[in-house]
């Protein structure tokens, strides 16, 4: 049995997954979801994780923040740093302010009041929501909860942010928009992201690096270098020529289980 | 990024924000709120005193048995101007307090206990509803072999009325809270205690407080039915002086003490109502629910 080790890795990687493996359940109702995972991911990197359903994707995400342990092979994450993770629902405390809910991960490190004021200000800044600390989760749209959870998870003060198909909910709009956020903020802070989707435009439109996961197990069959230069729209030729392409590869590893 | 770019995702997006959550604050004014929830229970009131009043009228019962409103108003004001009356409340609100009180910390460690160890689940979890179907009267008889006529016999019912409630209510709240919620709490750095301060308490709240109520309500119906029954060291309890006023036949008596009974127990029942409210307004699950 493996287990995350915090160790250092090599300085070219800041995630790296080495042959990870997992199984859910035992016996004959063991389900393969991943299997053997190898993937670097540089530092400062965007890269997309892209699948039909059951391809592990969570899993994947999950595995990497350390909520879930894999069934074999090794995560390592630079310096041992702590990966923020996102979901598709903005998972905010509703018992709490927006405020409040960006400090609780400053709260549970032990950050001193006055600089948990300081740094809530300055992230809810970030995420243009500075004059919208008072409110309740519920009082906001779903653009802006995911906002607010974005803004909480940078409060992590780490690296690497995973994102498990945050901006699914969302309408187009919306979407872009916060398209344009990430990516500012995704620069500004250096930041590696490990992004999950199922949109292939999504994916075309923000990531360094597309990789193709297959279904059932999920197994890395594909990966290519989003070469087109930023700031993209995601209605640009190049971007779609990049979707087409992604789309096609995805198509025909879904008709694989037609059988 | 170039310059412009950046002003005008800034603008797009406070345009966007401005428009999402339009109209989603709408005030109303306190007075206008209170008088909203106040007349349907002032009507509700009105009803059943001239619906009494009435059966009074049809002559169904002799009035000393079923005297009218009026003189029952009559002797409550009597009886209020009375130290008797107050004694009783202190008397009977106090085992109330006491006895209330112990089954919340009795219902809180062992809801949390079972809620945390599928052990201790498995072994007592259907057991703590099975007890909570119990109807508390039937302790009595065993009670009173325990703990003949006391106070101590009266205490033994209540706790045994509301812990499990309460319990309940712990249980429920800890198993229902979001897994995703969860999840965020344990990757925003919280374990252990801190994933219960943080969330899981916090989560679990709502359910807690309905136990909470649904605990009052039984500790108070077994406190009354204990106060009835175990009448020979009771003082002058509101349950006694039921007991007596049957004995002498006092209906004016019987009924005002029975008013004062249904008005504590809507009073207390009124308080967790405001904090179950108050905590939906909160979570903004009151503003779907349209209030």
């Amino acid at each position: 049995m493996t287990a995350t080790t915090t160790a250092p890795v090599s300085a070219t990687s800041a995630v790296a997954l080495t042959g990870v493996t997992k199984v859910y359940g035992r016996g004959t109702n063991a389900v393969l979801a991943l299997d053997r995972v190898s993937l670097d991911v540089r530092p400062g990197e965007f890269v997309c994780l892209v699948g039909a359903s059951g391809c592990g994707k969570s899993t994947l995400l999950n595995l990497v923040a350390g909520l879930d342990r894999p069934s074999g092979g090794d995560i390592a994450v630079a310096d041992g740093a702590h990966p923020g993770l996102m979901f598709q629902e903005p998972a905010l405390f509703p018992w709490l302010t927006v405020e409040a809910n960006v400090e609780v991960p400053l709260k549970l490190r032990g950050t001193p009041r006055a600089r948990r004021r300081e740094r809530v200000a300055e992230l809810l800044r970030t995420v243009h929501l500075a004059d919208f600390g008072r409110k309740r989760p519920h009082e906001l749209s779903g653009g802006m909860r995911q906002r607010v959870a974005l803004a909480r998870t940078l409060a992590l003060d780490t690296p690497v942010l995973l994102m498990d198909e945050p901006f699914g909910a969302l309408d187009a709009m919306t979407r872009d928009i916060l398209h344009d956020e990430l990516e500012r903020i995704w620069t500004e802070r250096n930041l590696t992201v490990l992004f999950v989707t199922h949109n292939v435009r999504e994916a075309a439109r923000l990531a360094d690096r597309i990789i193709l996961l297959s279904s059932r197990p999920g197994r890395i069959i594909w990966s290519t270098d989003v070469a087109v230069p930023r700031p993209r729209r995601i209605d640009s030729p190049e971007v779609a020529a990049i979707a087409a392409e992604v789309t096609d590869r995805l198509r025909a590893e879904v008709g694989r289980h037609a059988a | 990024m170039p310059r412009d770019t950046l002003t005008r995702t800034d603008a797009e997006l406070s345009g966007l924000d401005a428009l999402d959550i339009a109209g989603r604050e709408k005030e109303t004014s306190r007075a206008a709120r209170i008088w909203a929830a106040t007349w349907p229970k002032l009507a509700a009131l009105a009803l059943a005193v001239a619906i009494w009043q009435l059966v009074v009228f049809s002559g169904w019962k002799p009035p000393w048995s079923l005297p009218g409103p009026l003189v029952v108003g009559e002797e409550l004001l009597r009886q209020a101007g009375s130290a008797q009356l107050w004694d009783g409340i202190a008397v009977t609100l106090r085992r109330a307090a006491v006895g209330y009180v112990f089954s919340v910390a009795v219902g809180l460690l062992v809801g949390l206990a079972v809620a945390r160890s599928t052990v201790l689940r498995a072994a007592i979890g259907s057991m703590i509803t099975a007890l909570q179907t119990m109807p508390s009267i039937a302790w009595f008889p065993l009670a009173i072999l325990l703990f003949e006529l006391s106070e101590k016999a009266i205490f033994f019912v209540v706790v045994l009325g509301a812990a499990p409630s309460i319990a309940n209510g712990v249980i429920t709240g800890v198993d229902y809270v979001p897994p995703l919620l969860l999840r965020a709490g344990r990757n925003l750095g919280a374990r252990g205690l801190t994933l219960y301060r943080y969330v899981i308490a916090p989560a679990a709240l709502p359910a807690i407080v309905a136990g909470l109520k649904q605990g009052w309500a039984f500790s108070w119906r077994s406190l009354m039915a204990g106060e009835l029954l175990v009448v020979g060291i009771s003082q002058t309890s509101l349950g006694a002086q039921l007991t007596y006023a049957r004995e002498l036949a006092d209906s004016p008596w019987l009924l005002s003490t029975m008013i004062v009974i249904l008005v504590i127990g809507l009073v207390v029942d009124a308080v967790f109502g405001a904090a179950d409210t108050a905590i939906r307004r909160r979570w903004g699950v009151l503003d779907q629910a349209g209030r």
